[in-house]
């Protein structure tokens, strides 16, 4: 076949290229939506080990409250003794 | 993302424009194509790379079976999932090409279109293979044995390309009529490494978006542990920061 014009061939050139171009979006695109899940997970297990810290905390202050209560209360028992 | 990933796509984008600008402004035209041509800087990079790819994987593979190490059975998946969209892009730029040249899209009687056709169905089975096995383990050694025998496929079938009979498409890299004149031989180098650079990068990626899931899963895991007693020493995901 002889070689195309060059307007007609440049379609052809334009569209190939364009083939590339438009997969390469598209597969940023596939990655940039992973990485906005992953960015989303992120925050959502940030929030959970802020609770859990929160938690433990909590915890932590209960047993330490337990304990003091419990040294006051021996220790008037033995001044009543 | 690592310094290192940021530098080789920078690189990688500087090549592609570099690339692609010696294409349009540097490259003479081809006395029998004309303008046409130009595709051949796209889709022959393109065959090369994803060829190449499959290679890889199958290498990646080898190291799998031999040492057990998980991460060397992801790099050969991701190198193989690579390949196959590079696949893609080669079937259609091709296909342009093809419609453009020979005024027909696709030509039956010729072996290098069926060949490459032949091995992208071949690894297109990689994942149905893959994901029909449940069982994480036996599901990396198969799709290891898979990736090792279609990637000894990939060398043989080209030399049995070579020793056949071409119909219409030419052979890349003929020296029977002198080869690319050297302008060409370099923008096409240029163009080479780029499209293998770009290969690379996205394989970078997405091993790195990979292990940042896997990373996540752990983390999350740990934290269902629920609150309990502070712990002393590293509790979570020990191997995370690795590799």
């Amino acid at each position: 076949m002889p070689a195309l014009p060059l307007d007609e061939a440049g379609q052809y050139v334009a569209a190939a290229y364009l083939v590339f171009v438009v997969l390469l979006i598209v597969y940023v695109a596939i990655m940039a939506v992973r990485i906005g899940h992953i960015s989303r997970e992120v925050e959502s297990l940030a929030d959970l080990a802020e609770r859990r810290e929160r938690e433990r905390q909590a915890v932590g202050q209960a047993q330490a409250a337990d304990s003091v209560g419990g040294d006051e209360k021996r220790s008037s028992d033995e001044a009543t003794a | 993302m690592s310094n290192s990933l940021r530098n080789i796509s920078l690189l990688t984008a500087v090549l592609l424009g570099l690339g692609f600008g010696l294409v349009f402004f540097y490259a003479p035209l081809d006395a029998d194509q004309g303008f046409i041509q130009k595709i051949f800087y796209l889709h022959v990079p393109l065959a090369i790379i994803a060829l190449a790819g499959f290679i890889i994987g199958g290498a990646h593979a080898v190291r799998h079976l031999r040492t057990g190490d998980p991460i060397h059975d992801a790099r050969s998946y991701v190198s193989i999932h690579m390949s196959v969209i590079f696949g893609v892009a080669v079937l259609l730029t091709g296909a342009i090409w093809a419609k453009a040249s020979w005024g027909i899209w696709w030509e039956w009687r010729e072996p290098t279109l069926v060949s490459f056709l032949i091995v992208f169905l071949l690894y297109s089975t990689y994942y149905p293979l893959r994901y029909a096995i449940e069982d994480r383990q036996q599901q990396a050694r198969y799709a290891s044995v898979f990736a090792i025998t279609a990637g000894a496929f990939v060398p043989l079938n080209f030399i049995a390309v070579r020793a056949a009979e071409s119909f219409i498409h030419p052979r890349t890299f003929a020296t029977a009529n002198g080869g690319l004149p050297p302008k060409m031989q370099l923008v096409f180098w240029v163009c080479l490494i780029a499209i293998g650079l770009l290969w690379y990068t996205l394989v970078r990626f997405e091993l790195e978006t990979k292990r940042t899931r896997g990373q996540l899963n752990r983390l999350r895991r740990a934290l269902d542990d629920g609150p309990g007693p502070p712990r002393s020493g590293p509790r979570i995901a020990p191997g995370a920061t690795t590799r």
